[in-house]
């Protein structure tokens, strides 16, 4: 047993999770949305990411496309939620938390994109 | 090679994560901990707020306690968090320094922007290995040309010289082992505009695995080398090297030219002279006896072809066994008088001092001349650095191996049909020599002339081309002629016309030239330019032909008709 894989692979899956946590729910409906939900998805794909920094094979860049892109959409739609909420200062519609979940939508995507890579890489590995 | 981008990011892994991890659990911590907003509710800070806070808390701005003043529990989670957050910034900035600082590390950077600026060379360029006496003097007559080349050599001080070294032109260098493939690729080896692999690492066995190397990987490129010896250089030979450069036998060719025919001498000597130096004075060696110090290979080559010329020396050498000297070899190094009065230096006409030692050269010189002060002083300077010690000497003949390797190189790629001329010359006659030489010396006046050479073609000589090819005859005076006035040559000698594959020496002034010639040209340097102008304008031809400006527009043509 490697421990760096079990790291990597425990942080990639839990970028997964948790995304998926905040995305389960009304799609409107801002009690079904945790706000630290969305914060511990985007840090743990952060980690996930910088994980995957410097690993030159192809699939290794396909992981760290996939987690960039995870990033992108997480950190909008944080950016939405504290724009609407601190900028705006207006409540959060039903409108707005739509777009926020649907972006992360999107991530939820490309983790699971993410975690595919990896479970390919794993059953290809023979030694 | 690693690229440097994945090597900085694969080592910058762990305190990235212990940097986003510190400002996770800091910003968390502050929207969990329970607070007061300024009318005494019980508050909590937001996720937005406590991002803004842990912003520049952890920069250590510190803007103060926002947007209400803390409780004592923020301020005790506060004080944590800005250890936390310096801590982590120490420890990635640390790494990020102690990569940088890293040998390896400083040298795959050094090694990809080498390459990044081998690659973004838009011209035709050379790749020069090792950066030597001789290397050195040819970098900047290349660069002085606007040739440009790439360095590369092993010795971390050499490479430091390049870069400090004030050329006209950017030369990148590396340092890294030239005998290995990996650098002879990143120097440009597989690039269409590399031109050439010249090899002078000063030793033959790297010069041959350079040679191999580039031969395997290049087919096409041509490879110069320098060889000290006759096995390497035969070896060198027999896989395809294009020019093997052997300063010593240069040299000894040379000097034995200077017994039998002085001027062909000097037809030698100024072609592969430096830049615009003066016309080199000459002095004939005398015939007679002469002491050689050093039978080494230096001292062999010069041995073997002063016997041609039927000159006798007397040997003079500290190993008698190891450099097989004959028997009648005087055994010493020649520095002492001793030994230079065994060699019987009161009557003998010349003293060549030729050791690999530069101060025993210099010491030999000085003895001899003061047994015998009319001798003639021929000396190996093996060093560049010596030069102003060896000009003060007052030698009549200094041999540099780096100097002559780096002109003969010089000549190859300026001038490649100069090795034709050269080849063509020496079965000539010694009068044939001293015509030349009073012809050349009749047009460069003072300083040595250069050489240049012009190809008919639709590309190099426009005009030409195109008389040629409307069946007109353009004769070779045609070209050489001023073209401000006519009937005044320009001050330059064709010194041959290569056309399909044979050379045809001094070619005559009425000789017609033929679509695909190549000529070699000896001048001044001006006059290159006025052949190039000649031959791109069918205005400036036509009038040397014909004698008549013709206006070149079609009114004025058509008013002057």
């Amino acid at each position: 047993m490697n421990l760096e894989k079990v790291i990597f692979a425990f942080f990639s899956i839990l970028a997964l999770t948790l995304n998926y946590g905040f995305f389960i729910g009304d799609i409107d409906d801002p009690t079904h949305h945790n706000v630290y939900e969305l914060f511990a998805a985007l840090i743990v794909s952060l980690i996930a990411t910088i994980m995957k920094f410097g690993d030159r094979a192809h699939i290794g860049a396909l992981l760290l496309a996939t987690s960039l892109v995870a990033d992108l959409q997480l950190i909008a739609a944080a950016l939405v939620w504290g724009y609407v909420v601190y900028v705006a200062q207006s409540p959060l519609e039903p409108s707005v938390m739509a777009s926020i979940v649907s972006l992360s939508g999107g991530a939820l995507l490309a983790n699971l994109t993410s975690v595919i890579l990896l479970v390919v890489e794993t059953v290809t590995f023979r030694r | 090679m690693h690229n440097v981008i994945s090597l900085l990011l694969r080592r910058m892994r762990l305190p990235l994560i212990v940097l986003i991890s510190t400002y996770a659990i800091a910003v968390v911590g502050l929207t969990l901990i329970p607070g007061v907003d300024d009318q005494g509710n019980p508050w909590r800070m937001d996720f937005f707020h406590a991002i803004y806070f842990v912003s520049f808390l952890g920069s250590t701005i510190g803007f103060g306690e926002i947007p209400y003043p803390f409780t004592g529990a923020q301020r005790m989670w506060t004080t944590f968090t800005i250890y936390a957050a310096v801590v982590s910034w120490l420890y990635a900035i640390g790494t990020i320094l102690t990569i940088i600082q890293d040998p390896g590390f400083r040298r795959v950077l050094a090694f990809s922007s080498f390459v990044r600026r081998v690659h973004r060379l838009q011209e035709p360029f050379y790749v020069v290995c090792g950066y030597g006496d001789a290397s050195r003097s040819l970098v900047r007559e290349l660069s002085e040309r606007a040739i440009r080349c790439v360095v590369v050599e092993q010795d971390q001080g050499k490479i430091q010289d390049l870069a400090v070294e004030d050329l006209p032109d950017y030369v990148p260098g590396l340092n890294e082992d030239a005998t290995d493939s990996d650098s002879l690729i990143a120097a440009g080896l597989k690039l269409p505009s590399c031109r050439g692999i010249i090899a002078l690492t000063g030793d033959d066995a790297s010069n041959l695995t350079i040679a191999i190397t580039s031969k395997l990987l290049a087919p096409d490129l041509p490879v110069v080398c320098q060889s000290d010896s006759k096995d390497s250089a035969a070896n060198m030979a027999s896989f395809g090297t294009n020019h093997i450069i052997d300063p010593f036998e240069i040299f000894a060719t040379r000097f034995a030219m200077m017994f039998h025919s002085p001027s062909m001498y000097l037809v030698y000597e100024w072609m592969t002279a430096v830049h615009g130096a003066p016309l080199s004075e000459f002095k004939r060696p005398p015939t007679g006896i002469w002491v050689l110090c050093s039978f080494g290979r230096f001292g062999k080559a010069v041995r073997e072809h002063m016997s041609v010329e039927g000159v006798k020396t007397r040997l003079i050498e500290a190993d008698t066994d190891a450099t097989g000297a004959p028997l009648d070899t005087i055994e010493g190094r020649g520095t002492e008088a001793d030994t230079l009065l065994d060699a019987d230096i009161q009557d003998a006409v010349g003293v060549i001092a030729g050791t690999d030692n530069d101060a025993n050269n210099l010491s030999i010189l000085i003895t001899a001349r003061y047994l015998n002060p009319k001798l003639f002083t021929v000396a190996r300077q093996n060093q560049q650095k010596k030069d102003p010690i060896f000009e003060a000497a007052d030698i009549d003949l200094i041999m540099q191996p780096g100097k002559i390797v780096a002109q003969y190189i010089l000549g190859l790629i300026l001038a490649p049909l100069l090795s034709d001329f050269f080849r063509l010359a020496r079965n000539q006659t010694d009068e044939w020599a001293n015509v030349l030489v009073s012809r050349i010396a009749g047009v460069v006046a003072d300083v040595t002339p250069d050489t240049w050479e012009l190809k008919i073609s639709p590309q190099q000589s426009p005009a030409v081309y195109d008389s040629l090819d409307r069946k007109q005859n353009v004769l070779l005076r045609d070209i050489c002629a001023d073209p401000a006035n006519r009937s005044q040559m320009l001050p330059c000698v064709p010194l041959l016309i290569k056309r399909h594959g044979v050379g045809m020496l001094l070619p005559e002034m009425e000789e017609g030239l033929q679509s695909g010639d190549h000529i070699l040209f000896c001048g001044r340097q001006e006059s290159s330019n006025q052949i190039r102008s000649i031959v791109n304008d069918q205005q400036a031809l036509n009038y040397i032909q014909t004698g008549i400006d013709r206006p070149s527009g079609t009114i004025w043509r058509w008013l002057t008709d």
